[in-house]
């Protein structure tokens, strides 16, 4: 098997220096009755021409999102990332090697982490960040966690602009801490409601922006409520692109940023793995979760760094540690900081810029479509549009002729009685002539 | 004769100087680097861009207007920077990378390949679901595999981590209790358990208390047995086990688990050392997670991206969380909302799938082997494991006796009157061209160096490690103590201040701190 | 000067007790990074986490000795968490406890005792 070196005589030369008769010799510690006797009932080895063969028969089931018209945003955005990218994420000294325990053979690592912190500060407009954490979802519900820890208080408002996947993951965690979160209903944009539910035990409230359906919105008055009742502001943004265009959330008072990052450097992968971004206020690091890395000297007086306040972590404090989290999301974030810095400010303000004028052609040209309502009023590069239609049919239909024209709103929050509401986004991906297939295609459908 | 050529020298004339330093501070071909805040020229950019119109009057005050705070790199200067980075990394792919726990082993390029298929890198999550059924096919598969493996019924695919994974199992584990209306308020852990055990259980609410462990390495079943109640939700057991122990008992662990009410979580990240020789069901296992980037080989990539599927008991799945995979009529579809059939799950840990990239490796990987190279894998890591415990065993000590699994365990009892520690040990090992081995864990040992070497070690290079540590052994036996309290001397750096580190945190670069820095280099 | 088993140390002046950590619990911890002291005001039973001193791989609790009201937290080490090594039994005292049972501070060891009880550690 290509992947296993020893071959017959190695084996058997090193079961004389153990001094075990055979291999089983070395499991008998496992119960004989749970000790299979051969092989489970899966199909047996293949070479790399077989296993490419049959994975790239199921890859080739898929409508590839560069294939054609694809409008699909909601938490996940298509972005040229620059060749360059993937090649350095696949150097051996960053694929394959492991979190930074020993830094002296790790300085790559910390380094870009270092230089990864100081990017995601710097976008969110927050005193510092972190080294990742799985993805924006996860770095949402952490968030509404550490501000339970901060403040020690039970409650979590939820706006009605915040993603529901977001807002699900926040709740499973919020169950099993005790607290309670209050969601409030799905709105296009109505972010600032929160503040009518700030009360004494309010941890936290936490909005989007740009929340699920595009808006975009000046949290500055949100964050001056929540401050005078003692609770965190927490924002959320699903499209780091975003930050190069629009005011940052620490600009606009918030506490903690929890952002997803995989717009940057990463692909769509089908959701996964992506890159959560948490930054927050220096005051509250402490109470922080996930890796932190830091500057320090080493004996010779040398400039490195080093994973530090690890004592808020699990493999230290165990039962009192700040989160669970261990590994996290390394290599993503290596694939952010590099498109970053290879995009600069002046190239995510040019990227930013397209994106923004992308979907004000999408919405202008939907706009155009007998019975389309574009609802959403201050967008980034995606914007939810009401149609004369249930849109999970819509969207079936348009697929049937190789159109992906968003993410129906119920396909997110089944309940929330918004059955016509598409959500589209544009990017610098999009070509015009795939908004006039879409538009061309709509007025079929629809008229 | 003519001389075409000028002679020079051939051979080096003479020995190394120790104490020679370069003019610049540079080592040979290894550069010093700067970070990308510390250059000239913050408006470069290394992506050709338009300039669009911006439009931006629908936004009003909304645009950002004060400065970001980005440097920018053309590509060959972001190319550079990086690769110079990465030569400050060890990995796997340079030699054996032989931390315990962590089963770093090799990364098959065929996975980064097919992970990067089109069909797979490049779809969305909420494409309908016609539109992707090779996706969730992939995803069903890798299921079926997970599944078959470790016996269980069923499998929630979405945890992103290990860690997540516990998190999973704990969550499904509470939420079988509440459905019950038993609210359960212990979960019991071994001493030697992995800090992410004690942390998720706390993290679901539970009261942690610890099992002790007996004098061999495994669970003190008595102990087990006495603080066993009908207020204990679950135990959390890690097998084969943090020592590198199989536990012998588990059999009646579970059993006893069971008889009181109690679900058997199981750490399942050792599962490399088992792998189609054991199925986690066989002995009692209610709730597994699985690090697909230790025993399925996705890479570990500086610390993640992984993936904790949890493999889980007919009792437990029902209460799994969204999405899992359906099949229908139409083909086959995800089941994404907590709501009819689904009415029982906990709910979503994440927003969409999990980490569709790791599964397509994963199964990649998976495949390559087949049932019957999985069973191999397993054999050769434990056997690998046991050749460096006899290589080594004669002059570092272990703790317990007998045959380990996938690890060897080793304390520092060893090195008692030479002064030198198990860091100082380890940082020697960097020196000699290895990365040191987990140290200090499991706490149940004093001193522990826990050496995984994984299956895809050939000999030659377990031999290669063997003889290092002999000859390291040696030399601190002899009392050649700096060697070892000044290591390493050969690596990037030198040792680091981790206690300037954690008094004054500067976790980010500021402006500011330019000139400070520069006086530091 | 009292001490506990738990290696924390106090010394009353009237109603009021000093707590701090031994110089061998100072020494096993090795460089501290870091203490979170108490908020003033707050109440505590003997034997609650009062503190928590963290070095670099290791955090403990601090338990109170007695049962009171904390009157006073030493700000200092907030900056200087290094007098907790430099002078663990002086300056790099953790809070002051208003004693609720003066009593209380008979049953713990004094320093002999506490040398005593180093000495089977």
């Amino acid at each position: 098997m290509r992947y296993l070196p020893l071959t017959p005589d190695d084996r058997a030369r090193m079961l004389g220096v153990i001094g075990a008769a055979s291999v089983d010799a070395l499991f008998a510690d496992v119960p004989a009755s749970a000790r299979l006797a051969a092989p489970v009932d899966l199909p047996a080895h293949l070479g790399e021409l077989e296993v490419e063969r049959a994975l790239s028969a199921m890859a080739r089931k898929n409508r590839v999102a560069g294939e054609g018209p694809f409008f699909c945003g909601a938490g996940a955005y298509r972005h040229h990332v620059p060749a360059s990218v993937d090649h350095i994420i696949q150097r051996s000294e960053f694929l394959t090697s492991y979190t930074p325990y020993q830094p002296e053979i790790a300085q790559g690592t910390l380094q870009y982490l270092y230089e990864f912190q100081t990017q995601v500060a710097a976008l969110t407009g927050m005193e510092v960040a972190n080294a990742s954490m799985y993805d924006g979802s996860t770095a949402a519900a952490e968030a509404v966690m550490m501000a339970h820890r901060v403040t020690r208080r039970p409650r979590a408002v939820l706006s009605g602009g915040l993603h529901p996947h977001y807002a699900e993951a926040i709740a499973t965690l919020a169950h099993v801490a005790g607290v309670t979160v209050v969601r409030q209903d799905a709105a296009v944009d109505a972010e600032a409601d929160v503040v009518s539910a700030i009360d004494g035990e309010t941890a936290c409230v936490v909005v989007q922006t740009p929340n699920v359906f595009g808006t975009a919105t000046d949290v500055t008055a949100i964050a001056e409520a929540a401050h005078a009742a003692g609770a965190l502001l927490i924002v959320v943004t699903t499209e780091a692109v975003s930050l190069g265009l629009l005011k940052s959330p620490g600009e606009m008072g918030a506490d903690i940023v929890a952002a997803e990052g995989a717009s940057i450097g990463n692909g769509l992968n089908f959701g996964g793995p992506y890159v959560g971004l948490f930054a927050t206020r220096e005051k509250f690091i402490r109470q922080a979760p996930g890796r932190l890395t830091g500057e320090t000297l080493d004996a010779d007086g040398r400039r490195g760094f080093v994973l530090t306040l690890s004592t808020r972590e699990q493999h230290i404090r165990r039962e009192k540690a700040t989160s669970n989290i261990c590994t996290n999301s390394g290599l993503c974030a290596l694939a952010f900081t590099i498109h970053l810095s290879l995009l600069g400010e002046t190239g995510l303000r040019r990227l930013a810029a397209l994106n923004h004028a992308k979907v004000r052609r999408l919405a202008s040209a939907l706009g155009e479509v007998r019975g389309v309502q574009v609802l959403t009023r201050r967008f980034f590069n995606e914007i939810a549009v009401r149609l004369p239609a249930p849109a999970t049919e819509v969207v079936e239909t348009l697929a049937a002729r190789d159109i992906i024209a968003g993410v129906p709103f119920s396909r997110l929050a089944p309940a929330a009685g918004l059955d016509d509401v598409l959500l589209l986004a544009a990017t610098e991906t999009t070509a015009d002539g795939d908004i006039e297939a879409l538009t061309a295609a709509l007025k079929g459908v629809l008229a | 004769m003519s001389m075409l050529n000028v002679g020079r020298p051939s051979r080096p004339e003479a020995s190394g100087d120790a104490g020679f330093h370069s003019l610049t501070g540079g080592r040979g071909l290894l550069q010093d680097e700067a970070l990308i805040f510390e250059r000239d020229g913050w408006d470069k950019t290394g992506v050709d861009l338009p300039e669009a119109e911006l439009g931006a009057e629908d936004l009003g005050e909304l645009v950002r207007t004060a400065p970001i705070g980005l440097p920018g790199l053309s590509e060959p200067e972001a190319l550079r920077h990086y690769v110079r980075l990465s030569q400050k990394n060890h990995a796997i792919d340079l030699a054996i990378y032989p931390l315990g726990s962590c089963t770093m082993k090799h990364n098959p390029r065929l996975n980064e390949k097919m992970a990067r298929l089109p069909g797979f890198a490049d779809i969305h999550p909420l494409q309908p679901q016609s539109t992707v059924q090779g996706a969730l096919e992939l995803m069903d598969t890798l299921a079926h595999w997970l599944k078959t493996l470790t016996g269980m019924p069923a499998v929630a695919l979405s945890p992103k981590a290990g860690a997540h994974g516990e998190l999973c199992g704990l969550l499904a584990i509470r939420a079988a209790h509440e459905a019950r209306g038993d609210a359960r308020k212990r979960v019991l852990v071994p001493t030697s358990a992995h800090g992410t055990n004690p942390a998720t259980a706390a993290f679901v609410g539970y009261a942690v208390e610890e099992i002790a462990q007996t004098a061999d390495g495994r669970v003190d079943v008595a102990d087990l047995a006495a603080k066993l109640g009908p207020d204990v939700a679950a135990i959390m057991v890690t097998n084969p086990n943090t020592c590198g122990l199989f536990e012998r008992d588990i059999v009646e662990i579970a059993r006893l688990a069971h008889a009181a009410g109690a679900y058997f979580y199981c750490d399942g990240a050792n599962f490399n050392a088992i792998v189609g020789k054991v199925r986690p069901a066989d002995l009692g296992v209610d709730a597994m997670h699985i690090n697909l980037h230790k025993t399925f080989s996705t890479p570990h990539g500086g610390g993640g991206p992984g993936a904790g599927p949890v493999v889980l008991s007919a009792e437990l799945a029902r209460f799994a969380p969204t999405p899992w995979v359906l099949h229908g009529p139409q083909g086959l579809s995800l089941a994404e909302h907590a709501t009819g059939e689904a009415g029982a799950s906990f709910g979503r840990l994440c927003a969409f799938h999990g980490q569709m990239g790791m599964y397509v490796r994963a199964l990649s990987y998976m495949m390559s082997h087949g049932a019957d190279g999985l069973r191999q894998v397993a054999e050769d890591a434990v056997l690998n494991a046991n050749y460096v415990k006899a290589r080594l065993g004669g002059v570092m000590s272990a703790p317990f006796d007998g045959p380990c699994m996938h690890e060897a365990l080793f304390d520092d009892e060893w090195l008692d009157g030479t002064g030198v520690t198990t860091l100082d040990f380890a940082k020697a090992m960097i020196d000699e061209g290895f990365h040191p081995m987990t140290m200090y864990f499991p706490l149940v040992v004093h001193g522990a160096m826990l050496i995984e070497p994984t299956e895809t070690e050939p000999k030659a290079e377990l031999d290669r490690f063997c003889d290092a540590l002999l000859a390291l052994a040696a030399a601190a036996k002899a009392g050649e103590v700096d060697r070892f309290k000044a290591a390493p001397h050969l690596a990037p750096l030198r040792r680091l201040d981790e206690t300037l580190a954690a008094r004054k945190p500067r976790l980010r670069w500021r402006p500011q701190e330019a000139p400070a820095l520069a006086a530091a280099e | 000067m009292r001490f506990t088993k738990d290696h924390e140390w106090i010394e009353v002046d009237g109603d009021v007790a000093t707590v701090g950590i031994t110089a061998y619990a100072a020494d096993q911890l090795g460089d501290v990074v870091f203490v979170e002291t108490p908020a003033v005001g707050k109440s505590v039973k003997k034997g609650d986490g009062l503190a928590v001193v963290e070095s670099v791989k290791a955090a403990s609790d601090v338990y109170a000795p007695v049962t009171g009201e904390v009157v006073d937290a030493n700000a200092a080490l907030s900056d200087t968490p290094e007098t907790v090594n430099q002078s663990p039994e002086g300056d790099g005292w953790f809070a002051k406890v208003k004693l609720a049972d003066p009593s209380e501070v008979d049953a713990l060891m004094d320093r002999d005792a506490y040398e005593a009880f180093l000495a089977t550690l």
